[in-house]
């Protein structure tokens, strides 16, 4: 298993997950959990995926998901989980 | 599981902290390269720097994308050059070759320092020594990558005051073969007492004989992390401070410490060290000064500063060490004058001067630090500063260290923009009175006693 974080953080728009989601879909990327919250109309948004499998490498998957954040106007990272485990996990 | 308050908080560090990984620096030894002709040797350098450290640069950027942190630096440390020019180096020029020859490997890999062109003199000098040292003007002032270090003492052999001798006026030649650059020859130069064999960070970087034949180590970074928790305890006791600043080097060491077990595994290399040094830029945060500000004291500089930067070193080791497998390099707070805007915005109002500056480092690493004089101010006071860091480093049994930038042509006051990481250097006033005659003695100072401590 390849488990990966995916943020979005952003001004609060209708289809942001649902865009998300298909595109995670194309790429063969399953997601095992979800969080989101608005704070004052600021969307916040996390995904825990398998990228294990995935089509295509990671550096693919974070331009193109920098293409559908440019098309939202919002912001979305991926990083690998590792590196919050490291940091808040002993 | 990581909770959504727990990743953003991993983001909010790096994308409004400046969290980082300063460096990742491969350390490769060159004693199997040393050959008794010149150009074979060099060769050899070039060849086995190429083997190990050829996919380096991609690889740190590989992971770099993959976790999303930023690595700031890949760098280079080898074998200190003395040692490999000892068998094939007659002449200056000589060691001119070798510099050019790392210089060049350096570039080609996209390596942006490489650090090893050094001697470790603390006790004696070898005839390759003295030649290595002779040339450091010319090699600094020829190439653009390489970074020259000097260990001029240590505690168990004390302080080879002939060496501290030679320095003062290689730092005066260094400056003056790149005045037309601000003397920066000179940012790539330190001197040393009590060197460590795995220090990641330039430029006193070099890959120690007692280490493995090429080895990850990891320089961590984060003044930007602890200035911004700091923030959130004003008023509160030094026991609420401390735990603090030890939660978040925790998390700053971790960070460091997944990147060195990353970068090692796919390079197939062993993981050394990771230096648990807070390094500052010049960036507006990320500053060291700034933390002790946030501290309580109006200006770092201010009479409590050594107390504080005593306080916040110790935090920052007892946090990083547990995150940490291994620890080593030079671990501590680093104070580089010119590379961090709150000290030189200390040094602008008066708050902060070489003497001040000098207490701090009996407390923390490294030393006199990225700190610009006078272009005019002579070798003899130069020397006189360095053997004032070693002694310092001896009797305390630490890593001291001195990096000086006399700068041709400017006086006390006056600014030099050197840019980037290495920032803006306002030029220090100099103690005036001489120690020409004491400087002028040959010999050693012996080792400090170990025993009666006062």
């Amino acid at each position: 298993m390849n488990r990966t974080i995916i943020t979005a953080v952003g001004k609060d728009t209708p289809g942001i997950i649902a865009c998300i989601s298909s595109f995670l879909d194309t790429k063969k990327i399953n997601i095992l959990d979800i969080s989101q919250t608005i704070v004052d109309g600021i969307f916040n948004m996390m995904m825990i995926v398998d990228a294990e499998g995935m089509d295509g490498n990671f550096d693919d998957l974070i331009s193109q998901m920098k293409g559908i954040a440019d098309k939202l106007g919002i912001d979305i990272r991926c990083q690998r989980e590792d590196i919050f485990d490291m940091m808040h996990r002993i | 599981m990581i909770n959504i308050s727990e990743a953003f908080e991993t983001q909010n560090m790096i994308q409004h902290e400046n969290l980082d990984v300063r460096t990742v620096t491969m350390g490769i030894s060159l004693l199997d390269c040393s050959d008794g002709n010149i150009d074979r040797t060099c060769e050899k350098i070039h060849s086995k720097i190429t083997r190990y450290a050829g996919n380096l640069a991609k690889t740190a950027e590989e992971i770099s994308a993959e976790f999303g942190i930023p690595i700031v630096n890949k760098r280079i440390s080898v074998t200190p050059a003395a040692l490999i020019g000892a068998s094939c180096c007659k002449t200056t020029e000589d060691y001119l070759k070798i510099a050019k020859t790392l210089d060049s490997t350096a570039k080609e890999l996209g390596i942006n320092f490489m650090g090893g062109f050094s001697a470790l003199v603390s006790k004696g000098m070898t005839e390759s020594d003295r030649l290595l040292i002779e040339s450091i003007p010319i090699v600094l002032s020829s190439t653009e990558n390489l970074c020259s270090s000097i260990n001029v003492g240590t505690t168990k052999s004390g302080i080879n005051m002939d060496a501290v001798r030679m320095m003062g006026q290689v730092v005066k030649d260094t400056a003056e073969k790149t005045k037309d650059t601000g003397s920066y020859g000179c940012a790539k130069l330190v001197t040393l007492c009590n060197a460590p064999d795995d220090n990641p960070f330039m430029a006193g970087a070099f890959h120690g004989v007692t280490e493995p034949d090429a080895v990850i180590n990891v320089g961590v970074s984060g003044p930007g992390v602890v200035k911004a928790v700091l923030e959130k305890i004003h008023g509160q006791s030094f026991q609420v401070l401390c735990d603090t600043i030890k939660k978040t080097a925790f998390k700053i060491t971790r960070v460091g410490q997944l990147v060195a077990q990353e970068t090692a595994s796919r390079l197939n290399v062993p993981f050394g060290i990771i230096d648990l040094s807070l390094a500052p830029t010049p960036a507006i945060g990320d500053s060291v000064a700034d933390i002790i500000h946030e501290m309580g004291l109006e200006q770092c500089g201010a009479p409590g500063t050594t107390a504080a930067l005593a306080l916040l070193n110790d935090q920052v080791k007892k946090g990083g060490v547990m995150a940490s497998s291994y620890v080593g390099g030079l671990s501590g707070a680093f104070i580089p004058v010119s590379e961090d805007q709150g000290m030189i915005n200390a040094v602008k109002c008066g708050a902060l001067g070489i003497e001040k500056l000098e207490a701090m480092t009996c407390v923390c690493s490294v030393g006199l630090d990225m700190i610009a004089v006078p272009g005019d101010t002579p070798a003899s006071t130069i020397s006189g500063i360095i053997a004032d860091e070693a002694a310092i480093g001896m009797v305390n049994q630490k890593t001291t260290a001195v990096r000086i930038i006399p700068v041709i042509g400017k006086k006390a006051g006056e600014e030099y923009e050197y840019g980037g990481l290495m920032g803006t250097a306002h030029v220090m006033k100099v103690n005036p009175f001489s120690c020409d005659e004491f400087i002028n003695r040959t010999g050693r100072i012996p080792a400090p006693i170990h025993s009666f401590k006062n």
